[in-house]
């Protein structure tokens, strides 16, 4: 066999650590899905064209012993929004919205040594100040990155890069050194909980599928990122995929697995490829496959794509799906762990969940136990998106409140128009459509599994929508109604129906035809639905009515009652009217009106008769002076 | 029609040879069906039915629970709209209402009559940073505006006019 059956970890790294200690710079290039989609990858080129044009050698992917700089395409950095996202190491200069343009300008500054290219650094949106440390900038400053910290920093198709900085070092320390029964002990030690939404502890569940006697048993990552809104797991598997595999590999000694499954959600093909090409390069050099770290033992994973049910996050929809079946959850018990994959013992765990592993190894179980809160221990990824001025993936200890995250990391809320509002959020969704919504009452409720459940939230995967004051809750709760009736499967009759007559009732409110009758029906309905059905996503699917009706029951009350929507969102019960202020009696609105419904002459304000008006919005266009709103 | 109807069934057999007929690898199967002829023909699922030794109500159930399955062809090009959370907020349904009424479809016309184009939309692209986002393709479009989608419309209809002329 030409490949070593031994990969001496030790000798990689110093190589690696050799080969690179001449490079003057390393520059590191998002590759993420969201950079990428803003043109990252021509950067990259551009990169490569103007540093060899200057005379000067770069090495990409497969490294030289000497070179000028080291161009490295990563993974998510997070910072979505500011892509596509440029950094210069070893100085850790953070460049923002970097286009094929300014490659040039940024290469002379680095020539010329400690220059910076003043307006491609971030800018501060309530100071205006130009910040050039990415350490430095409040969106990573006040965040606490340990699983996240190689994601966006190296390589992605680099395994030496990652074994540089202590991959694999804790996947051969269990497969050689430590017994199944340690390895589960000391995840359950750690206080390790599921990361993808129900917060069972990691380690119990390990000890759970070890126990079962077996000559075959699975281990499978969870990487069915369903939820609208959650993007951690899809960075993880791309921005550094190998921690997914030695998390996994962990797993299996944990529980005697001999093999393994990564279940990725088809929407997202840069993490099937990325993860594949990971494997690829693991089974060459003896970390996965047969004898894996010449230990005698054997553990091999497959990469199963799914076909787009939201359902099949559940563990025993998902297993159904590998099994080539409709992903349709089945009665627990017997749990997977007792008979799961093709019947055989199986342990389930998130993406997050597994790439968390190797670090708990790594600091140990009771440092790890350390960080977060006396029942969440350790650090969360959340993806803080909507109405917020930093949008991206966040990691920050359980037990971080809304302020911090929403305040501090996210930089405070927006308006519709793009402009930083100043003012406080409405409403915070966690947890999608299985979560619910938290107000500003909650701003310094420590976040953790159980804090969340009181206040009527989960912790979910960790989508974190910020909502502004022009949000219709009732809307938004029966945006999340259709969702979850749509991925209903059909199995249990409560789900199927109760969805929808739900979204019918949600309907009605919004469409001004509801009564208190309609209240009083949801609500009671929403409980038979949550007590009735078989798994996670009919049992929390009327989370974000019951939510939406305890925290904002005002303006269900408005909807309902006065038939009008706070907001204007909901377009039946929208009025239209001129505020006489701002009036400047052109008659513009007048003249355009298809049904003549505003009146109204010189010196007298126009106004407009909501008999007959149609709710076109004709007029709101037409108006130079913002004189007419919809609400 | 009869070559046609012959190769059409040998990629089939490929695949199907592939996952060597085993029934688990279904969805894998149906996946690689659909990427050659971009939907699922109903004499197909017949056939890889008998191949598999399932009944056709398996496959067919199967595929029609799995929603990145289609029955009937797409058109050319296939716009994703996201109306995840993030997109959603961000007013996703604005820019679905331009393209319907640029391409003068509905939500129970999905695919226009020239077989050119497919509205779809769908629960999270996972680009919640960029959102609300546009898939033309594979090629994603972030931080779109009503101006921008119609813009993108207007720019392919214009390469396909000047591709079929030239």
């Amino acid at each position: 066999m030409l490949l070593s059956d031994k990969i001496n970890l030790e000798e990689r790294k110093q190589h690696y650590l050799d080969q690179t200690k001449n490079y003057r710079s390393k520059i590191v290039i998002c590759a993420g899905t969201g950079c990428m989609a803003n043109g990252s990858m021509k950067v990259y080129a551009k990169f490569k064209e103007v540093i060899r044009d200057r005379g000067l050698d770069v090495t990409v992917a497969l490294k030289k012993e000497k070179a000028d700089y080291m161009l490295v395409e990563s993974g998510c950095q997070g910072f979505c929004q500011m892509g596509p996202l440029v950094t210069i190491l070893p100085e850790d200069t953070l460049y923002t919205k970097v286009q094929v343009e300014d490659v040039e300008a940024i290469v002379d500054q680095m020539l010329t040594a400690n220059g910076k290219v003043e307006h491609l650094l971030f800018e501060r949106p309530d100071t205006g100040e130009r910040i050039a440390k990415q350490d430095k900038i409040p969106f990573y400053e006040k965040q606490h990155r340990t699983m996240l910290k190689l994601c966006g920093n190296i390589d992605v198709n680099d395994l030496d890069e990652y074994i540089a900085n202590e991959g694999y070092f804790m996947a051969r320390k269990a497969v050689l050194e430590m017994t199944d029964v340690e390895i589960c002990k000391e995840i359950l030690d750690s206080g390790l909980r599921g990361r993808g939404g129900g917060g069972f502890p990691t380690g119990r569940k390990w000890d759970l599928t070890r126990v079962n006697e077996s000559d075959v048993k699975y281990v499978i990552c969870n990487g069915d990122e369903g939820d609208p809104g959650a993007f951690m797991d899809r960075c993880v598997m791309e921005g550094n995929p190998h921690s997914v595999l030695e998390g996994m590999i962990i797993a299996a000694m944990g529980v005697n697995a001999t093999e393994g499954y990564i279940y990725v959600r088809t929407e997202y093909p840069l993490a099937v490829s990325r993860l594949k090409s990971a494997i690829k390069v693991a089974r060459e050099s003896g970390i996965l496959g047969k004898n894996i770290f010449g230990s005698g033992k054997d553990f091999d994973i497959h990469v199963m794509e799914g076909a787009g049910a939201f359902v099949c996050g559940e563990e025993t929809a998902l297993i159904s799906s590998i099994e080539g079946k409709r992903g349709m959850p089945t009665l627990k018990p017997p749990f997977p762990a007792q008979k799961g994959l093709f019947g055989k013992p199986t342990l389930i765990n998130n993406v997050e969940t597994l790439a968390t592993v190797p670090v708990v190894l790594r600091m140990g179980a009771e440092k790890y136990s350390q960080i977060g809160t006396a029942t969440a221990k350790g650090t969360k990824t959340f993806a803080l998106t909507g109405n917020v001025a930093n949008t991206g993936l966040i990691e920050v200890p359980f037990g971080s409140t809304l302020r911090q995250i929403v305040g501090e990391v996210g930089g405070g809320v927006m308006n519709n128009d793009g402009t930083l509002c100043g003012c406080d959020f409405k409403a915070v969704q966690i947890g999608g459509p299985s979560g619910g919504c938290l107000t500003q009452d909650h701003l310094d409720l420590p976040l953790d599994y159980d804090n969340l459940q009181k206040v009527g939230a989960m912790v979910g995967s960790g989508g974190l929508v910020v909502m502004n004051q022009g949000t219709c809750m009732v809307k938004l709760a029966r945006y999340f109604m259709q969702f979850t009736q749509n991925e209903s499967c059909g199995k249990c009759v409560v789900c199927r129906e109760g969805t929808r007559q739900m979204l019918a009732l949600l309907d009605d409110i919004i469409e001004g035809n509801a009564t208190q009758e309609t209240l009083d029906l949801l609500e009671e309905l929403a409980q038979t639905v949550k007590v009735g059905s078989l798994c996670g996503l009919g049992k929390t699917a009327p989370n974000p009515v019951l939510s939406t009706m305890r925290y904002f029951k005002d303006e269900y009350h408005a909807h309902v009652f006065d038939k009008r929507c706070p907001t204007g969102e909901c377009e039946a019960l929208a009025s239209y009217r001129v505020i006489p202020e701002k009036c400047k009696f052109c008659s513009l609105c007048a003249k355009k009106c298809p049904v003549d419904a505003i009146s109204g002459s010189k010196g007298v304000p126009y106004v407009i008769d909501t008999e007959k008006c149609i709710k076109c919005g004709v007029c709101i266009t037409v108006c130079r002076f913002g004189a007419i709103i919809k609400g | 029609m009869g070559d046609n109807f012959s190769s059409k069934f040998e990629r089939v057999c490929a695949i199907l040879n592939k996952y060597n007929q085993r029934s688990d690898k279904l969805i894998p199967i149906l996946q690689e069906v659909q990427e050659e002829y971009s939907y699922l023909p109903e004499d197909t699922m017949t056939y890889i039915a008998t191949a598999l030794g399932i009944s056709p109500g398996a496959v067919f159930g199967v595929a029609t629970f799995y929603s990145h399955f289609t029955l009937e062809p797409k058109g050319k090009y296939i716009i994703k709209v996201c109306d995840g959370t993030a997109c959603h907020v961000k007013k996703s349904e604005d820019i679905i209402g331009v393209i319907e009424k640029e391409l003068g479809l509905s939500s129970k016309k999905k695919t226009s009559d020239d077989m050119m184009f497919t509205l779809e939309t769908v629960a999270c692209l996972g680009a919640c940073g960029l959102a609300p986002v546009v898939v033309v393709n594979d090629a994603v479009h972030g931080a779109m505006t009503k101006e921008k989608t119609a813009e993108l419309i207007k720019q392919i209809k214009e390469e396909e006019l000047a591709n079929a002329t030239v």
